[in-house]
């Protein structure tokens, strides 16, 4: 009997050689690189070549540039790292936007409303303790009904986003400066109070503490007993509970670590490089980091790699469409392009394909 | 009476149908097990296709001898086209190449938001225009020709006929979408898929075919609800950012109301009143803060919803079983 069978032939590969994911992995970057430059040419008629120097003086050309591309880089690294722990435990959260804003509103309350009652590195310490509370609270609320009746994750953390953004907006209008702006503007101008201070330049210090985080994060998924209960809840929650893990505990743990990191970034954001409060100050950055996070396979040095990559990409094509009167949202088809040639090549380190012998040696 | 009704339903209903084309496309979506987060940029993607489709033909024909057919045909066609590719791409990334759908999706979202901003803002450049905004205010007449009898029955004619032809489309599609789901043994076989694709898959139904097609007829029907917001809702003005979050808005509906297409009807109606019910309710003591908390209601309804139904567990209020999840038959 002549069955119709597929002409490929799709198996799942054994571990794959470091190396050769390294290549193929690499090899898919150059040519979603090659694709973008040909989507830059037809878009702009753009000599390509042109098109890539653009993009990397946009994104290093000067040493500000830097700073600024290595702070971008740090934020998005933060909020990646503070993301993985719970995507690691398969938890799909895709809160961190409002768990990043609701850090910056804690943050922003305490500058107001203590600003001219606490010093400075008292109002710090205040600022910080209430933005990880507050990331805390966005983060615990979907863990505890995901682990107590399962509620689905992915649509709690989204409402959360908005939920969060509405409260900004809200405390936005109740502080606004002048009255009727529908802005808050920067937060204690003149008097610095609640200002982290700054090291060496104005790029330093988020970088700084981004680049211990990075270290801590390593070690807490690598090395500790808490990484390794997430390891295992992530592969399989019967294996965890039947080998004596907690595995509600673990969740809300783990959901309350990766909220309060996230709001954790938001004080660094208000307190640290904006001093204000919008209600686009996280800018979708909360959905890049998720996508940085799992495409680095939750590894840490990976997510510099990445976030790398896609902080260049960002700066870079919002310095082509300036330079040629486009607007800013060019970037993000670039991003979006990169992304979706990440995404394919997983399937092809995953998974082995070869085109199907004649079917007649099969049967 | 101190709240003008008949004012507010027919702006709440104008709200709640992009929604209703949204949310009708996701649920048919998420019946296929495919919970596809790219949905407000399909919506980005299936307004400016539309923009980009009317904008050409208003170029290239005079506004008088503009015909009402091609006028409605061009863009819907177009519209429908970009949302079809975008379905394509979501489905060949998670079905075809199993990735990750949360991951996918917002990838989606990213790309199809970039698209519409930097199409609208190239055909912006391209017009030479002061404003930020395109306005294809002849193409919007033919969208929003309301029924016969709109202004001539008094308030049952302002509530039921002042809207144009599309709402009516995105009710018809909501009924059929749910008949579809409920009635018909296709619509059995597609729930099956959501379900438990393995199971499907040995009960011999096409896992692979029903995914792809209920993804790309969705996203269509949710490409649409871009459309309408522009050419009906906006008069044909597209200006950058406008259609805002409700794309996830649309997703919010869908789990409000438990993944019913004509439950749907109703709530997009209730979502759009709540979306724009800031302006119709009083501000106490001239806070105008508190409208922002207003618009909160919509999203903190939605969470109630969630949550009430996971804690009642009752089977057929369940989200698709195997929703998120990528199949491959090999691997059980």
């Amino acid at each position: 009997m002549l069955k119709k069978q597929s002409l490929f032939q799709i198996s799942k590969r054994d571990a794959l050689p470091l190396p050769k994911a390294l290549a193929i992995r690499g090899g898919i970057l150059l040519l979603a690189l090659i694709f973008c430059g040909l989507i830059t040419t037809i878009l702009t008629g753009q000599n390509p070549i042109n098109v890539y120097g653009t993009i990397l003086s946009g994104a290093f050309g000067t040493s500000r540039r830097i700073g600024v591309t290595a702070r971008n880089v740090a934020v998005l690294l933060g909020l990646s790292l503070a993301v993985t722990p719970a995507f690691k435990m398969r938890f799909w959260n895709i809160g961190a936007e409002g768990q990043t804003l609701i850090g910056c509103l804690a943050t922003t309350a305490c500058m107001i409303l203590l600003g001219n009652k606490l010093s400075t590195p008292l109002l710090i310490l205040v600022s910080l303790a209430a933005s990880l509370v507050a990331g805390a609270i966005w983060g615990f609320l979907p863990a505890f009904f995901k682990a107590k009746w399962n509620t689905n994750e992915t649509l709690f953390t989204l409402m959360m986003n908005y939920i969060a953004m509405q409260l900004a907006s809200y405390f936005i209008i109740i502080w606004e400066v002048p009255k009727g702006a529908g802005k808050i503007g920067v937060i204690n101008q003149s008097s610095q109070a609640g200002w982290l201070p700054v090291v060496g330049n104005e790029y330093l210090l988020p970088i700084l503490i981004v680049a211990l985080m990075t270290g801590f994060m390593y070690i807490y998924l690598q090395y500790s007993k808490h990484g390794y209960e997430i390891a295992v809840v992530g592969e399989s929650q019967r294996t965890a509970s039947y080998a004596g893990i907690k595995v509600d505990r673990v969740i809300i743990r783990t959901m309350v670590l990766s909220g309060a990191l996230c709001a954790m970034m938001g004080f660094i954001m208000t307190s640290g490089i904006d001093h204000t409060l919008t209600t686009t100050i996280v800018d979708g950055r909360g959905f890049t980091a998720v996508m940085v996070s799992w495409m680095s396979k939750f590894n840490p040095f990976i997510m510099i790699a990445a976030s790398l990559l896609l902080v260049t990409m960002d700066r870079g094509a919002s310095e082509v469409s300036s330079s040629l009167g486009l607007n800013h949202s060019f970037a993000d088809i670039l991003t979006g392009i990169i992304l979706f040639f990440i995404i394919a090549t997983e399937f092809f380190i995953t998974y082995k394909v070869t085109l199907r012998k004649s079917s007649k040696k099969e049967a | 009476m101190f709240f003008d009704f008949i004012s507010f339903f027919p702006r709440a209903v104008m709200q709640g149908i992009p929604l209703l084309f949204g949310s009708t496309g996701e649920i048919l979506t998420e019946k296929s097990g495919n919970l596809n987060l790219g949905i407000p940029g399909i919506m980005y993607v299936g307004g400016i296709s539309g923009v980009i489709g009317s904008f050409f033909y208003e170029q290239a024909v005079p506004a008088a001898e503009m015909n009402g057919f091609l006028a409605i045909m061009i863009p819907i066609l177009s519209s429908l086209l970009g949302s079809l590719l975008m379905g394509l791409l979501y489905c060949f990334l998670t079905v075809t190449l199993r990735a990750n759908q949360n991951v996918t999706g917002l990838a989606m979202t990213t790309f199809g938001v970039g698209v519409g901003n930097f199409f609208g803002g190239s055909l912006i450049k391209l017009t030479n225009s002061e404003v930020p905004s395109i306005a294809l205010s002849n193409t919007s007449i033919f969208f929003k020709t309301s029924m016969p009898g709109a202004h001539s029955t008094g308030w049952f004619g302002e509530l039921f006929l002042s809207y144009g032809f599309l709402a009516y489309v995105a009710v018809i599609f909501a009924l059929g979408a749910s008949y579809f789901l409920n009635r018909t043994r296709a619509g059995l076989h597609l729930r099956a898929v959501g379900e438990s694709a393995s199971t499907a898959d040995a009960a011999g139904i096409n896992v692979t075919k029903h995914k792809y097609l209920a993804t790309c007829i969705g996203s269509m029907i949710a490409g649409l609800g871009g459309l309408y917001y522009v050419m009906d809702y906006a008069n044909g003005v597209w200006s950058n950012n406008a259609f805002g979050d409700r794309g996830w808005l649309a997703i919010a509906l869908v789990i409000f109301t438990i993944w019913r297409p004509n439950v749907s009807i109703l709530a997009s109606i209730l979502f759009g009143g709540l979306y724009i019910i800031n302006i119709y309710l009083p501000t106490p003591g001239g806070q105008m803060a508190i409208k922002e908390l207003y618009k909160m209601l919509p999203y903190l309804i939605t969470l109630v919803v969630l949550i009430v139904v996971s804690l009642r567990k009752k089977r057929e209020d369940q989200p698709p079983a195997s929703l998120g999840l990528s199949y491959f038959r090999e691997e059980r």
